[in-house]
């Protein structure tokens, strides 16, 4: 999500599942829809059989959704970026291959980009070996002196401008080279490129789908950047048909995420407060973008309007007690000094130092873990159960014991010691699942559906909410009896509900949407009120910055107005045709089904497509979907991507810490040294461990490339825990696919036990000897790739047991989301 | 099964079909389009479920199949096979299930009067009531499909859902089909859909696709769509199914010589009675053998 965001604007699925009918050419890569969204997948069925659309499966097996394609194309697991680039340098070599009115239009493909960007011997400009990390500021703009405006060159004929150096970057792409790299032939890799790249024209619209195929990568934040400048090449994006469509994992990762599920944001995407933000004015400056205008064009820089989202959030949470004089409870908020992402809160956990002050503070001693479960989905789960043994509490909260609520009980190969000697104390608080409350959803394609509950949790099991709540009273009584360090941020948060111990979740969702705590006048004519104090407010749009509004989180604001819980809404009426549903629950942002949909229409604002219109200008107004952009700001007016200081989408990208175009880096083991520079290898920013558990292995000892994927018969570890007959009646046991030369090659039978090592530890299963795994020729050498499902551990229901697919998964992670390379390692394989 | 308020089409061991009721009802039919399949079971659980059959107790053999064949518990699976053809793989989902034959095999097999009927729609379907559970009825499918159960002693198999399709609603598996690849409705209008998705199929390239619909069983009330339609084996399909000889042979022949047989034998042992009287056996009126327990 951080590529969407730093490409789009936003960090989300830019479509929606429905959405997928309208395309012409749908590329699955870096995800198995089939498999892992087969309610979703139907739409790719809609389009293949109403619009005869191509479905175009590029993935390391022949897998569900593979079958149902119309090409397959074979690829060795963490090469997806020389693929990709293969396809830009395919499609930046004729102009019918892309569609270059939406590039001058929509894209900084015409921006200049400033002298001090360059890439050489698999290094970007402004690297700093010591650290490890760029330094980004050699990678700005070139912007004009006097003006401070961008040098454009709309004929992108510049040397400097960022389409010349993009076409510069990925030319060693060669199908040759991407053939070297991945291992797809040459003739099926140039396949798949002609029929991606039929897309790039105004008639045609194509999709790209992925999933954690791509995200689990050392590289994966830069595999979707390269997903996302080949749609924006080929004027992909914004447009019903088109987009880059993250899948996600679960039925409400999206919402989870909107509403802060990760250290380093607050709801809505606002950034968490550095411990370097001493006050919010600073905080505020630091966090709110500066318009960046090229010349005859603005940029609505949309974020702008920061403040009014930050204070009116600090009103949600600290209500009465916010107030301008002090500084709306900022002060309160707390304030990181480092990376607390779960990866590296498990590394000091293990080393039982917090390596933030180098080393010098202690790590924690106590660890809540709410729905789920770290040490099944965790890599290298030794140490993941390594660093829980050294805690003195643990809380759980789950409907399920899971290996993390048993830990302590692991088998001797997890190396946990002797559970007699771990002092870990373990709380495991029922809790009901999704069926067992009400709340809302959020799926991939951000739309916000209320669900009901279906029965009530069975002994003792709470609601999260009643759990949390009931664990914050008894906290802020403390501090009101005993006072303690800092009872502030507890004392002074706003808890106004109904029922305080269990708060009711439309009660909160209220909250989320905001309200208005004075009268609101209105900005078209002060002598009006919009709203009158404690009403609901209809959308971000009528935040303010002076605390007369609170609002949860901005970015769901609409979701409960006046007009009742939006979320609720099941009106089947869609008369766009294009599957946009618009009174079918809420869509963030302000019901918008389709992001960047200003794209979707050319300079006038006529649609690129008459019979697959996004939004369109009629004289006065946008008409179509809820138009993202202003809407009555007539075209040339604002540039599409009203997220970005630029007001377009980044084919160059100076954010992100691995640079500004994707670049092909080998996973951290991998059977290869890097074709295009052996001396950096891999990522040169990506992030690994240094404690004992974490090791490395290489290829002389380790030769067969593996990945780790998901069944659709199981959810997680959730359908194993449960004695769930049915779902382990169709898929009962671990197994591990191996391909059948390899299998011939060690003697081993179909169906036979099979031994997997990685540098990290083994583990057993039942071979499943396959052809849907080929090998491929790597460099000239032919090289295997096999595979295992995720979902058994040793707290499994009795006879459902199997091994931790992660005992063999690297700690090794992504620069920009420390997202773990699930996806691409190395092992051996043996006959058991 | 109360009989009397279904419309039966036919009934098995009986010479003469039960009254069909006064309606005119369509030929119900299940379309399986295999090449839109994703092979994701909801179809195997959704079966279970409704139907209220326990879960099997399976291992892990090295395929995605859940089982080797249809199981009394167990009346929908999905065959997986992998095939390789023109340097590529086909990876083939077929969903098993009771054919709803036009013509039965174990109907005409079955030699308990009304254990096996079919309905004025169509459907096949296993009276437990009457069914004696001697499995002739699987030696008259040529698809392999009824599966004796030990613990009731009877013959299980797909129903087509009768209970839900006779009040309006689709079978279960096809409500649960995420992909659309499963559709009901009347016979006539799946084979216009089979018919339809076959041409589609031809011309994206699949020269030999067709649509399962085979006459040597009268025509299946499932029909079946298939990519690779020169290659059945590949869907262990097979090729020209058709009722067992000895079967038709059993229901033709043998069983109306056996009621000609037992009718002869009745008239006989009356002829019999009327000359020749009772046969009296010498103390026959109180042998001395007690019930048990008296």
């Amino acid at each position: 999500m951080a590529s969407l965001a730093a490409t789009f604007g936003r960090g989300a699925m830019t479509n929606g599942w429905v959405d997928i009918k309208n395309a012409d050419v749908i590329l699955a890569m870096g995800g198995n829809a089939a498999e892992n969204h087969p309610v979703g997948f139907k739409w790719f069925l809609e389009a293949k059989k109403t619009r005869g659309a191509k479905i175009v499966a590029v993935d390391p097996r022949f897998t569900r959704t593979a079958s149902q394609a119309d090409l397959y194309a074979p690829i060795r697991p963490g090469t997806d970026i020389a693929f990709l680039n293969g396809i830009i340098r395919y499609a930046l070599a004729d102009k019918s291959r892309y569609h270059e009115d939406y590039v001058r239009l929509h894209t900084n493909g015409p921006y200049l980009i400033g002298e001090g960007y360059k890439f050489e011997d698999g290094l970007f400009s402004g690297f700093d070996a010591a650290k490890g990390e760029y330094q980004k500021e050699a990678w700005g703009y070139n912007p004009d002196a006097k003006t401070k405006a961008y040098g454009v060159d709309p004929t992108m004929e510049n040397p400097r401008s960022v389409l010349q150096l993009l076409k510069q970057h990925v030319d060693r792409y060669t199908p040759e080279m991407v053939e070297r790299i991945c291992g797809t032939p040459k003739e099926t890799f140039l396949e798949v490129a002609k029929i991606v790249t039929s897309t790039g024209n105004a008639a045609r619209v194509g999709t790209i789908c992925y999933a954690l195929g791509w995200t689990q990568h050392s590289t994966g934040v830069q595999m979707i950047r390269a997903a996302a400048i080949l749609q924006l090449l080929l004027g992909n994006v914004g447009r019903p048909g088109g987009g880059v469509n993250a899948f996600r994992g679960h039925s409400n990762i999206q919402g989870a995420t909107d509403m802060a599920g990760n250290f380093e944001i607050l709801p809505g995407y606002l950034k968490t407060p550095t411990s370097a933000m001493a006050n919010l004015a600073g905080y505020l400056d630091q966090s709110t973008p500066t318009t960046l205008n090229k010349q005859g064009w603005a940029s609505m820089n949309y974020f702008v309007n920061y403040p009014k989202f930050m204070i009116s959030l600090l009103k949600a949470l600290y209500g009465k007690e916010a107030t301008r004089e002090n500084d709306f409870g900022y002060a309160w908020m707390p304030k990181v000094d480092g990376n607390y992402s779960w990866m590296y809160m498990f590394d000091d956990m293990y080393r039982g130092s917090s390596m933030r002050a180098g080393g010098k503070e202690p790590a924690p001693e106590g660890f809540v873990t709410f729905g789920m479960n770290p040490v099944g989905l965790g890599p290298n789960s030794k140490k993941m159960i390594g660093a829980l043994s050294k805690l003195k509490w643990m809380v759980v909260v789950e409907n399920l014991e899971t290996e993390t609520a048993q830990f302590w009980k692991a088998p001797p190969e997890y190396e946990g010691g002797d559970p007699s000697k771990i002092q870990t104390e373990v709380f495991l608080l029922p809790a009901s699942s999704f069926a067992e409350k009400d709340g809302t959803f959020t799926n991939s394609a951000r739309w916000l559906q209320w669900k009901w509950k279906a029965l009530d949790a069975p002994g003792d099991a709470k609601a999260d909410q009643e759990i949390l709540a009931r664990i914050f009273l008894a906290v802020r009584d403390l501090y009101k009896k005993e006072g303690g360090a800092l009872p502030d941020p507890i004392l002074k948060t706003s808890w106004a509900y109904t029922n305080p111990v269990n708060p009711d979740l439309g009660e909160v969702l209220k909250e989320i949407n905001g309200r208005a705590l004075s009268d609101l006048p209105d900005p078209k004519d002060p002598t009006k009120i919009l709203k009158t104090a404690g009403q609901q407010i209809d959308g971000f749009g009528q935040l303010m910055d002076d605390g007369s509004t609170m609002c949860g989180n901005w970015l769901h604001s609409g979701c409960f107005t006046e007009a009742g819980n939006n979320t609720q809404r099941r009106v089947t009426a869609d008369p766009t045709g294009l599957g946009m549903f618009h009174n079918w629950g809420f869509s963030w942002p302000a019901n918008r089904r389709i992001m960047y949909n200003r794209a979707s229409a050319d300079a006038e604002g006529k649609p690129w497509d008459p019979k697959r219109i996004g939004i369109q200008w009629n004289g006065e107004k946008w008409v179509g979907d809820v138009p993202d952009m202003k809407p009555d700001a007539p075209p040339g007016t604002f540039g599409a991507f009203i997220m970005l200081p630029e007001g377009v989408g980044r084919l160059y990208s100076p954010v992100l810490n691995d640079g500004p175009f994707p670049e092909h880096y080998e996973a951290i083991e991998a059977p290869v040294l890097n074709a295009l520079h052996p001396m950096v290898t891999s990522s040169p920013v990506s992030k690994r461990f240094s404690t004992d558990k974490d090791k490395y292995g290489t290829a002389d000892k380790f030769p067969i490339v593996c990945t780790t994927y998901r069944l659709t018969e199981h959810f997680h570890y959730w359908t194993q825990h449960h004695k769930n007959g049915r779902l382990n009646e169709i898929q009962p046991g671990f197994f591990v696919e191996i391909p059948e030369g390899l299998a011939k090659e060690k003697g081993i039978a179909n169906g036979s036990q099979v031994k997997v090592s990685s540098a990290r530890g083994a583990i057993q299963g039942v071979a499943m000897v396959t052809n849907r795994l080929r090998p491929l020729k790597i460099d000239g050498k032919q090289t295997w790739h096999i595979g295992f499902p995720i979902h058994w551990g040793f707290g499994a229901a009795e006879g459902h047991r199997g091994p931790l697919a992660n005992m063999l998964t690297p700690s090794a992670m992504d620069p920009n989301t420390w997202t773990p390379e699930y996806k691409a390692f190395l092992v051996q394989v043996e006959k058991a | 099964m109360v009989m009397q308020s279904l419309e039966i089409r036919r009934s098995s061991a009986s010479v003469w079909g039960l009254p069909s009721g006064i309606r005119t009802l369509p030929t119900v039919s299940k379309y399986i389009d295999t090449s839109t399949c994703i092979g994701c079971k909801a179809c195997e659980v959704a079966c279970q479920e409704w139907n209220d059959l326990r879960p099997v107790q399976t291992a892990q053999l090295g395929t995605y199949q859940t089982m080797p064949t249809l199981h009394p518990e167990f009346w929908n699976l999905i065959r997986f096979n992998e095939q390789n053809f023109d340097g590529g793989i086909a990876w083939i989902m077929r969903k098993d299930q009771c054919m709803h034959c036009d013509d039965p095999g174990c109907l005409a097999a079955c030699p308990a009067p009304g254990a096996i009927v079919q309905y004025a729609n169509g459907i096949v379907d296993v009276n437990q009531d009457l069914c004696i559970g001697c499995g002739y009825c699987e030696s008259g499918c040529p698809f392999d499909v009824p599966k004796f159960h030990a613990t009731t002693g009877k013959m299980a198999k797909c129903t087509l859902c009768v209970d839900r399709t006779t009040v309006g609603l689709e079978p279960a598996c096809v409500k649960a089909c995420p992909t659309g690849c499963l559709q009901f409705g009347t016979k006539d209008d799946m084979v216009a859909l089979g018919n339809q998705r076959v041409s589609q199929l031809q011309k994206v390239g699949f020269k030999n696709a067709a649509l399962y619909n085979p006459a040597g069983v009268g025509g299946t009330g499932v029909v079946t769509v298939l990519a690779h339609g020169d290659h059945l084996d590949w869907y262990s399909l097979p090729a020209d199914p058709h009722v067992p000889i000895l079967t038709r042979l059993w229901k033709h022949v043998v069983r109306p010589l056996g009621m000609v047989a037992i009718v002869g034998a009745v008239i006989g042992a009356f002829g019999h009675f009327t000359k020749f009287g009772r046969k009296e056996v010498p103390g026959s009126g109180d042998s001395g053998v007690q019930p048990p327990g008296a």
